[in-house]
Formats: C-alpha cells, structure tokens, sequence
C-alpha cells in the first residue's frame, strides 16, 4: 500500500524539498513589512499599513529560540488524530521565537525530543516531519528540533566562556 | 458619574449536577432578584451570556432566560464574549442603564459544561484557528497555560512550589465559600502528588470544567435611591478591549503571535491593557484595591495576573504569594472567592460570578472569606479570540 504525503495544511511549509531546504511559509506586505504566520493571503491586519501593497510568500527563518516548551501527556481530543487503542505517547510542543520576523511560533518538537532535552534560549530548528497516517495518505507538518552543537573545539583555558554558542 | 447599583446578586452553586443551563440560569437569577428585593416583573431589559461550546456561542442566553422566568415583555440581548462573555453581559447592562434605556436590568451567565479538555467544534474546519490548533499540534488550553508557567520559571525563577503555594491559598478560601464546588484544603504535597498534564503544570496547577450560573441586578443610581438603597455597591468601571496590534504575546488558539518586524509592540500587554483601561475609567489604582478576583486557568497564570493588573512589577508575582500578600488576610486578598481552582470553570458565568463576590465583600457580608473594610475590587478575565473584560466596583 503506497500512502500520498500530503501537508496538514497546504501552503504553510515548503514541500518535497531536501531537509535543508524546509521552510515555513508565511506571507509578507509589501507595503508595510508586516509578516504573518500562518499565512494571510487576504489583508494585511497592521491597522497602521498605508495599504497598495499585496501580501507575497515569505519563507520564515529555519532556527529560531526556544520561546517556552510543554507536553501533552493525555490524548488530545479529536480533530487530532491518534490511535484510540494504542498506549498514549506524550508529544512535546515548542514556542519558537524567530528573531527576524519578530515573532513566536508553535510546533511539535521532533519525535524523541524531550521537555527534558529543552532550555528556554535554546537554538532549534525547523524539520519536515509526519503528523499522522492514514490509509491513503501521509498527513506531513513541520517540527522543531534543538540544533546540533558542532563538536567542542579544542579546550583552550582561558576562553571557555566564548565556547557557548551566542 | 458613570456608576450603576448592584442591587442583587445571586449563583446557583458550582458543581457537576448533571441539569440543564437554563435551570443554573433561573435559580441564579431568583436568587439575585430576592437578594435586591425586587420582583422579576421590575426588570427593565435582561442580558444573558450565550453558553459556550467548542470555543464558539452555544445556546442563546438572554431570551431563554426571559422565557424560563416567564415572558414579561423585558428588552432582551444575548451575548458572546469567551470567557469575557459574563462581564460583556454586565458592559451591555450599564451601557442600557446610563443610556436611560433601563432602570433595572437582569444578568445572567450559565453553562453545563462537557468533561475534560475543551475540544473545538466537529468536521473539517480548515478555516478556524482553533480547529486547527487542534489538528496540526493537538494543542489543548493546559498546554498554552505550561508554556507561559514554563516561560516564568525561565524567567522570573518561578518554581513549581511557587504554582502550588496559589493553589493552596485558593482552595483555603473556597472550603469557606458554599458556592464552589472544591471545598477541602489542598496541601502542596497534594499537588505535587497529582500528575503532571502538560509539563511543568499538574493536574491541581489547572482549573477544571463546571457547571453553574451567576446573575446580578443592576440599576440606576438614582433607582437605587428611590427604592431606600442608600449606598449600593457601584460598578464604576468596565473594561472590554481588544488587544492592539501587533499582538506578541502568544495566546490561545494562536499558531504564531503577530509579527513585530513592521510595528514594535505596544508597551502592554493585552491583559495588562485590560486592566489599565478599567482603572483608567474608574479613575482608582492597583494601590486602592482591597481585593481581586483574576482568571486563575491555572496557578501559574495567576502569578501572571499579579502584575497584569499592577500588584507589583513583572517577574515579582512569585513574591507576593510567597509573602502571603494576596492570601485571605494579606494586604490585597486575591481569589477570596476561592477562584477558578476551586470553582472549575463555567464559562459565560464565571465573570458574573466574579463579581458576585466582588459585590459580597464589598457589603461585607461574605462570612468567614471577609476582607475588613473593602472598598475597592477588580474582577479580570481573558478568553479566547481577543476577549478579555475588567469590572471595577466600590463602595
């Protein structure tokens, strides 16, 4: 049986791109310089715009830092879809907050991310990943994950401050 | 003057009893009517709060009201707010009364609500926001009342002790107060003993659902005075602002907050706009308050709601309970009601019966939970959608 991978939501993230090259999508005026996420393709809602300008798709920035974090540790009522007769596993939730467009947005973490393995500040990362299944389709969506730490460089005794990424 | 008298107030106690909204609605409202002295054919105008379902108005409230209590020919509205709904219902009624549309106007709130976690409405509905944050991250209200608990421990250094120290002061003072529906004290082993539903906030961190009614008799001053009340409790003030764009702080049902790239941020917040608006109209302060009633989702929120409504600066709400500055007792009682923990949450009566307890100790006539000499309270709410909603009341 071959599932179709199909968005959650279309049009709110890049799709069938390399990993690298995922991205939200959100639109942008270009009378203001507003930015909204999910995505507004009718107004601009500044109350401040001076208006004439058309909202364009804006990939929004792909790291971003931990705003806050949670779980879910009981089953979320529908329409989240989860099996009714399989044990409940917790997912964790991040609020990311992305520098240059000012703004904090959710998502689910990356299967196997733990609130456990999150600090407010840290750096994540926005992955393309799967939502759920069903018989024709996968439903895909987009995850945070913390960034990789490059490997330490050489201890050097008296910059160890400088070692934690800014 | 822009009061009206609070002549009545009346609740159907809190509770799962299993009934129709339309029966809490009608014993809260006999229950407000005898309590002002007045018959249900003196009432002008009734307004009533819609309940609530999935996020969205329910039943219509104020004509199901008026004909539960017996058609009598009364103007009738019906309103929505969220959870702002009861104190949009009491904007409604003194907007009538100060209009001269109305002497004596009837509010009531009540809901029977459904168990667990509040779901969104049924089908695809790729257009709602709040059906989406369902879909796509399966995102219930305890888990946007974690990220903020989260976001102040970061912070602040808030710790879970901290959360269940507003816990146990709450469920203090509603084991004194007949109409919540939780009255036995609560021990901080006990909450830290409930399990956790979305990290870092417990079961007992997080208000549950209820049913119940509330109402309220308003009127005209000059009413008030005709009919022997000399020195009614006033509501001066009532706040129902919206929040201003670009909106930073990420609330429920939100995906993402509003972009600041293009407008900085106004310099409050949308709760603390709330309240600033109501003080503003009111012409009082945080420092004239005797006590507060605040929207206490969770115990961590109400920290929040310490220095939303000007208790102290940001970040410093953990020191207030921990000091024991808004405990029954303290300098500013805070829920002496027993709050949202220990009522659990009727949505469309719970700013009405915010007030009630407003209007309760500001007679001093609220028993074993009296705040000596109150003059000063404010009632504070925020929902979904944009709503949120301020009462002030004096005496």
């Amino acid at each position: 049986m071959t599932r179709t991978r199909r968005p959650v939501v279309a049009g709110w993230f890049t799709d069938d791109v390399p990993e690298g090259d995922f991205r939200l999508l959100g639109t942008r005026c270009t009378a203001c310089g507003a930015v909204f996420f999910p995505r507004e393709d009718s107004w601009c809602r500044n109350p401040g715009c001076p208006g004439g300008g058309e909202l364009v798709e804006a990939p929004l920035s792909r790291r971003g830092r931990v705003w806050s974090y949670t779980d879910g540790r009981y089953r979320p009522p529908a329409p989240y879809v989860s099996d009714p007769d399989a044990p409940w596993e917790p997912y964790t939730l991040i609020a990311v907050e992305l520098a240059a467009e000012g703004m904090v947005v959710l998502g689910q973490a990356a299967p196997g991310v733990r609130t456990s393995d999150l600090t407010v500040g840290m750096e994540v990362e926005v992955v393309p990943g799967v939502l759920n299944e069903d018989e024709e389709h996968t439903w895909t969506t987009w995850h945070w994950r913390p960034v990789p730490r490059p490997p330490a460089p050489r201890p050097a005794v008296h910059a160890r401050v400088a070692q934690d990424p800014a | 003057m822009s009061d009206v008298a609070v002549l009545g107030a009346g609740m159907h106690p809190w509770g799962k009893w299993g009934l129709s909204f339309v029966e809490y609605g009608r014993a809260a409202a006999r229950a407000a009517l005898a309590d002002a002295a007045l018959g249900w054919p003196d009432v002008d105008s009734v307004v009533g709060a819609d309940t609530v379902r999935c996020g969205y108005p329910g039943y219509v409230a104020g004509a199901t009201f008026a004909q539960a209590l017996g058609w009598q020919g009364a103007r009738v509205t019906s309103v929505y707010a969220a959870c702002a709904s009861g104190a949009q219902a009491v904007s409604t009624a003194r907007a009538q009364i100060l209009a001269g549309l109305a002497d004596v106007v009837l509010v009531v709130g009540a809901d029977a609500a459904p168990k667990g976690f509040f779901a969104p409405a049924g089908g695809e509905r790729p257009d709602d926001p709040d059906w989406l944050r369902f879909r796509v991250l399966g995102a219930t209200n305890p888990a946007y009342f974690a990220l903020y608990a989260r976001r102040r421990m970061a912070l602040h250094g808030d710790t879970l002790d901290d959360f269940a120290r507003v816990k146990v002061k709450n469920a203090a003072a509603g084991a004194l107060n007949p109409l919540a529906r939780y009255r036995t004290a609560v021990s901080a082993e006990d909450v830290a003993a409930s399990p956790v539903v979305a990290d870092p906030l417990r079961l007992l961190d997080i208000c549950a659902t209820s049913d119940g009614g509330a109402a309220l008799v308003l009127s005209s001053m000059e009413f008030a005075r005709r009919h022997g009340h000399r020195n009614p409790v006033r509501i001066r003030a009532v706040s129902t602002v919206t929040p201003t764009y670009p909106k930073a702080l990420l609330d429920l049902p939100d995906i993402a907050t509003d972009s600041t790239a293009a407008v900085s941020p106004p310099p409050h917040t949308f709760r603390a706009a709330i309240a600033r608006a109501a003080y503003e109209e009111a012409g009082v302060g945080p420092g004239d308050l005797s006590l507060a009633e605040v929207y206490d989702l969770s115990t961590a929120l109400e920290l929040e709601w310490y220095e939303d409504i000007g208790l102290c600066g940001a970040g410093e709400g953990a020191k207030l309970v921990r000091d024991g500055v808004t405990a029954l007792g303290g300098r500013v009682p805070v829920n002496t009601s027993g709050g949202l923990g220990s009522f659990g949450e009727a949505v469309p009566a719970q700013a009405v019966a915010q007030v009630c307890e407003l209007t309760w100790q500001l007679r001093g006539t609220a028993g074993s939970r009296q705040v000596r000499g109150a003059r000063v309270g404010i009632a504070a709410n925020q929902g979904l959608f944009g709503h949120g909603s301020a009462v002030v009341a004096v005496r």
